[in-house]
């Protein structure tokens, strides 16, 4: 039994190393790559908004490369397990995944090393701007008199809602106090599991303010519950073209916003990224992604190589800013 | 009425009524497996959805969901391997029917009031869903703190040893529930720096070990028990009529209260099927039978089940805000396809709305010719010897652990919680009790602080708004129960005495 287990183990060490040499190596199979079915990782669960988002660009990529690629939910640790997958994949193009913003988060948390930096950026498919929702019958009209209900009220008075302690809704509106020259804690935040349980505790009564994307408050939006006072980006969502941007009513303002692109381990080689890349570009181009995009209310942005690297590094320091400010930052 | 037309239209298109057989036929098969849950049937069936029409995608998982939550009853009665949590508050009794020779009655109303049940929820659905909606909205975390403390008490009133083992054991679960770090201060508590404890210990491998790992672990160490008689495998229907009609109180009741708890969007079938289980023995008249292979509690909380389950579509389709697990998956297939959750859908999508209402009833009516057929194949599992059978338990817990996150972790939880279960079993903690803390636990803790923040630290507002004081009326009243009843007993023989 034991040497059995011995064997095993060492075969399949050395066939790990084995791998991890031929990916540094520039392989046989390069030109005509690819030649097998290649694996997209995706950090969380099926059925929700990144398994969707995964699925649609794993789809489309099938038809333009003839291989198939199989879209694989690898979830646990909040969504350290799947991140850590891929960067830890042989770096042979046969292995990439979807980077959610959550990997510009979780280290500044401690509950991993990873960063942006532990891959090989590709392409950036999707940013989401926050907006800033109430209630439908808040006194609140605009966004400036939100604002300055906000400074006029004593320290955690005002209360919002929209995802958990440290989430990426509640780092947008700590951005938004500090620079309106406010405390970090100056609106108290009410920790939910995601933005429909915040916007139904909207409606409830229960908070008075939820900062999440707009495709996310649109059902309450639709019900005539909730409305949303400005979206925290340099420009209107063409899909609700009423919501005005926050730079059009109080001058600029630098936001956090979700994100998700496509990237692989670390030392993916050059050939490999030129081909990626240039699918990702149809995919992004392609009919059935901007289509689906749209339907959910997504929205597009793209960048590719160095520079969705950039923009990883200016979320991350983003994120990192807001974290401290907010005091979830370990030291 | 035109609406209703082309409503039927889109529903007998062919491809539709293909969808709805087959996975019909794929969510039996999966929730009768132990150790594959309804989740992750319906989480499996997603990428297949990608290739359908958005009223198929739509209709395959209604009926899988459906189907795969009735037949995660056919384990729970055969094997005492429950398929969900939702079946783990009355496993032991259906359990308790079949070893006295009764499967058929156990499975039989395990189908018969699913499908009436699912049958209600939906009417509901199409009667009262603004009305429900309108309800479901004013419930905030002050009212679910209630409710949920409300359905953790359940623990000592289900299980059949001591309340305080019971209880025991329910703290045991809601300490698993503080793992991780999906608690409202966002901090990891008990990780030990383990990055797959970060997400907390999820209900479903907690579940798959200490029911389906924990039995394999005693047939082990266990002699093989005599046989059951060997019989023909009675009508699964013809004592059906008879318990509806002596259980008819109890069953309405229980469809009231599951389509009341499925409308909630914090609490779902599992907590429906706890609470009504519960009710049924708090009112029964012959509460002693409860847990000897009694129907009573088995129409209950069956019908409570099933008709959670519909009407937890009715925040979903609203609002988008899912009611559970399976909901939450089917509101990113209705985006996917076009069908975008909200009050439109209703009123300019109206004839895609009648659609999904008649899948729904169209499902559960199919749910009791599929499902005879499924108990009478799953049946044949009594007569074979148990040495084939705990292996492919066994695989069937590894493969179903693996299968929906394709982490590894998942597959060493179910293992471990399989080696707690069999020590709590053997001293007679109830395991139920803990998968009742695991599942009640992160909402009682989080709708506790939350409420906490919002009120600024003040505890007048659980007692403040109206429908958290009702509730908090009740909670206060069954925790002084017991209390009222013993002094009762201790001052009683006194009056008799003076009455002498």
């Amino acid at each position: 039994m034991t040497s059995f287990t011995r064997r095993g183990f060492i075969a399949s060490a050395s066939t790990v190393l084995a791998s991890s040499v031929v990916g540094l190596k520039p392989s046989f199979s390069q030109s005509n790559y690819p030649n097998r079915p290649i694996t997209l990782i995706c950090p969380w669960g099926a059925g929700g908004g990144t398994d969707a988002t995964a699925r649609i660009i794993g789809q489309v990529m099938e038809q333009k490369l003839g291989q198939p690629v199989n879209v694989v939910n690898r979830t646990g640790g909040n969504g350290v397990v799947g991140h850590a997958a891929i960067a830890s994949a042989a770096p042979d193009g046969y292995t990439i995944g979807l980077l959610t913003v959550e990997i510009a988060m979780m280290h500044w948390q401690g509950m991993t090393d990873l960063t942006p930096r532990s891959y090989t950026p590709l392409t950036l498919m999707n940013v989401d701007a926050p907006a800033i929702q109430v209630k439908a019958d808040s006194p609140y009209k605009t966004i400036k008199e939100l604002a300055d209900a906000i400074k006029a009220a004593p320290p955690g008075k005002l209360k919002a809602s929209g995802t958990g302690q440290g989430g990426i809704w509640h780092l947008a509106l700590v951005g938004w106090l500090q620079s309106l020259g406010l405390q970090s804690n100056h609106v108290a935040w009410v920790p939910s599991n995601g933005a429909a349980p915040g916007m139904q505790d909207l409606v409830a009564g229960g908070v008075d303010i939820v900062p999440c994307s707009l495709p996310e408050a649109r059902p309450m939006i639709d019900a005539g519950r909730a409305k949303s006072l400005a979206i925290l980006a340099p420009e209107r969502n063409p899909q609700f073209p009423n919501v005005p941007t926050l730079d059009e009513q109080m001058g600029p303002h630098k936001s956090v916003g979700v994100w998700r692109g496509i990237a692989g381990p670390k030392g993916l080689p050059a050939d490999i990224q030129d081909k990626l890349v240039a699918v990702l570009k149809e995919v992004y181009a392609s009919k059935e992604y901007k289509e689906f995009m749209s339907g959910r209310g997504f929205g597009v942005k793209w960048a590719e190589r160095a520079e969705f690297g950039q923009f990883m590094d200016e979320s991350d320091r983003q994120m990192g800013e807001a974290m401290k400010a907010a005091g979830l930052a370990k030291a | 009425m035109n609406e209703l037309i082309e409503a039927l239209r889109l529903v007998l298109a062919p491809d539709v009524l293909i969808a709805i057989l087959l996975s019909s036929i794929y969510g039996l098969v999966i929730g009768s497996l132990p150790g594959l849950s309804a989740t992750m049937a319906t989480a499996l069936l997603v990428p297949v959805t990608f290739y359908l029409s958005p009223i198929a995608a739509v209709a395959s998982i209604i009926a899988a969901s459906a189907m795969a939550i009735f037949s995660g009853d056919i384990p729970g009665c055969l094997l005492r391997i429950p398929g969900t949590p939702a079946s783990a508050a009355y496993t032991d009794e259906a359990y308790a029917l079949t070893r006295k020779g009764q499967a058929e009655i156990a499975l039989g109303a395990g189908l018969w009031f699913s499908a009436l049940g699912g049958i209600a929820g939906t009417i509901s659905l199409v009667v009262m869903a603004p009305a429900l909606a309108e309800l479901a909205l004013n419930f905030s975390t002050f009212e679910y703190f209630w409710l949920a403390f409300l359905g953790l008490m359940c623990a000592t009133l289900v299980a059949r040893s001591s309340p305080v083992k019971a209880i025991a054991s329910m703290l045991l679960g809601l300490f698993i529930a503080c793992i991780g770090m999906e608690n409202p201060g966002g901090v990891p508590r008990f990780t030990f720096g383990i990055t797959e404890l970060l997400g907390g210990i999820e209900p479903i491998p907690v579940l798959v070990g200490v029911f389906a790992v924990s039995e394999v672990i005693r047939a082990m160490v266990s002699p093989e028990p005599p046989p059951l008689p060997h019989r023909r495998f009675g009508s699964i229907l013809a004592g059906q009529l008879h318990l509806t009609r002596k259980y008819w109180r109890q069953m309405t009741r229980g469809n009231l209260v599951g389509i009341i708890i499925g409308v909630l969007p914090g609490a779902g079938a599992d907590m429906a099927a706890w609470v009504s289980y519960a009710m049924s023995k708090r009112f029964s008249k012959e509460p002693k039978k409860f847990g000897t292979g009694h129907p009573e509690g088995l129409v209950e909380a069956g019908a409570s089940n099933n008709a959670s389950l519909a009407s937890g579509w009715v925040p979903s389709l609203l609002f988008g805000i899912p009611g559970d697990t399976i909901t939450a998956i089917a509101i990113g297939v209705l985006y996917m396809k076009g069908l975008n959750p909200g009050p439109t859908l209703f009123t300019e999508r109206a004839s895609s709305m009648y659609a999904l209402y008649i899948i729904f009833i169209l499902a559960n009516i199919l749910m009791i010719p599929l499902g005879i057929v499924m108990i009478r194949v799953a049946s044949s599992v009594l007569r074979a010897p148990r040495a084939t059978v705990m292996p492919v338990i066994l695989v069937c817990c590894a493969v179903g652990a693996f299968a929906t996150g394709n982490n590894l972790f998942a597959v060493v939880l179910v293992a471990t919680f399989g080696v707690v279960g069999y020590v709590m079993e053997r001293n007679g903690y109830p395991v139920a009790a803990m998968v009742l803390g695991i599942v009640m636990g992160t909402m009682v803790e989080q709708s506790f602080v939350t409420s906490l923040i919002k009120s600024d630290g003040s505890l007048l507002p659980f007692f403040e708004r109206p429908v958290s004081a009702v509730l908090a009326a009740m909670t206060i009243a069954a925790l002084l129960w017991p209390v009222f009843i013993w002094s009762w007993k201790r001052i009683r023989p006194r009056h008799q005495e003076q009455a002498l």
